[in-house]
């Protein structure tokens, strides 16, 4: 038996939400940078599961290009959270807060 | 049959890891479940006839970008306090989070059921994948269809290459005469 290809959406769904609200609940840059990942991911099966479905290869391809945005924005982030750290001693995001108003 | 119940047990450890990612105090713990949820994704992409996708997955994110993460982690040394959250300045977050998150999962739920998809239908069925090889296939439309945007992907890489190098250095002010 196939499994319906909505139950994949439906997962990508769920998985977006949990990295959504990981976004929004947690204090530390680096599990939120953690959450921003989770929801690439989601979006990356949604690609996969869409692109099963219409019989195509584009939506794999357009995978590939995400997972290389992604590496791309981790390594930045990345670098700003240590030269942040550097200069605060801190990677709570309570205490970076200077340019909120 | 065996499908089915190989995408139900991957998707709930995908969930569970997911969940862990998120309430994990120690930023160590919230890597290693974020490991396991990519490698569950991989599995699951490797059902949805994606083998090379599900290769990549796994060497890229669970290779590559995770060791970065843990990486820093390792680098940052963070001591006890910084891993509390600690008093959070905005009350009543968490509750008004979790409500946010799930009102979203009913939405995309909805959205996800409801919506029929219809259009135009390629030539590429799980069959031909099968035949040709789905890692050709990626290959051939990367060098043909694609080849600007992955000529593009690698300057941009190149970028965040320098860029990294550029921001995490330590910074040395020279004395102006």
């Amino acid at each position: 038996m196939e499994v319906p290809l909505t139950w994949y959406l439906v997962l990508s769904g769920i998985l977006f939400s949990i990295g959504a609200v990981g976004v929004l609940i947690n204090r530390n840059a680096l599990v939120i940078f953690m959450c921003i990942e989770l929801m690439l991911n989601a979006v990356n099966l949604a690609f996969v599961t869409f692109s099963r479905q219409q019989n195509s290869m584009d939506g794999q391809i357009f995978v590939f290009f995400i997972m290389t945005v992604a590496a791309a924005e981790a390594v930045v982030g990345l670098a700003i959270i240590i030269a942040l750290f550097r200069n605060k001693a801190t990677i709570n995001v309570d205490d970076i807060n200077i340019m909120k108003w | 049959m065996l499908e089915s119940l190989l995408f139900i047990i991957m998707s709930l450890i995908t969930i569970a890891c997911a969940i862990g990612v998120v309430f994990q105090k120690n930023p160590i713990y919230s890597a290693v479940f974020l490991i396991q949820t990519m490698v569950s994704l991989a599995v699951l992409y490797v059902l949805l006839h994606a083998q090379f996708v599900a290769a990549v997955q796994v060497m890229v994110y669970a290779g590559a970008i995770m060791v970065i993460f843990v990486f820093v982690i390792m680098l940052l040394n963070l001591n006890k306090n910084d891993m509390e959250d600690g008093k959070t300045k905005m009350p009543m977050q968490k509750p008004a989070a979790i409500i946010l998150g799930l009102v979203l999962v009913v939405m995309i739920g909805v959205v996800m059921t409801r919506t029929i998809y219809q259009g135009a239908q390629g030539e590429y069925t799980p069959e031909v994948m099968d035949q040709i090889g789905n890692t050709q296939l990626v290959g051939k439309m990367l060098f043909t269809k694609y080849v600007l945007p992955f000529e593009i992907a690698s300057i941009l890489l190149f970028a965040a290459i320098v860029g990294a190098i550029i921001l995490a250095k330590k910074q040395i002010i020279k004395e102006e005469k």
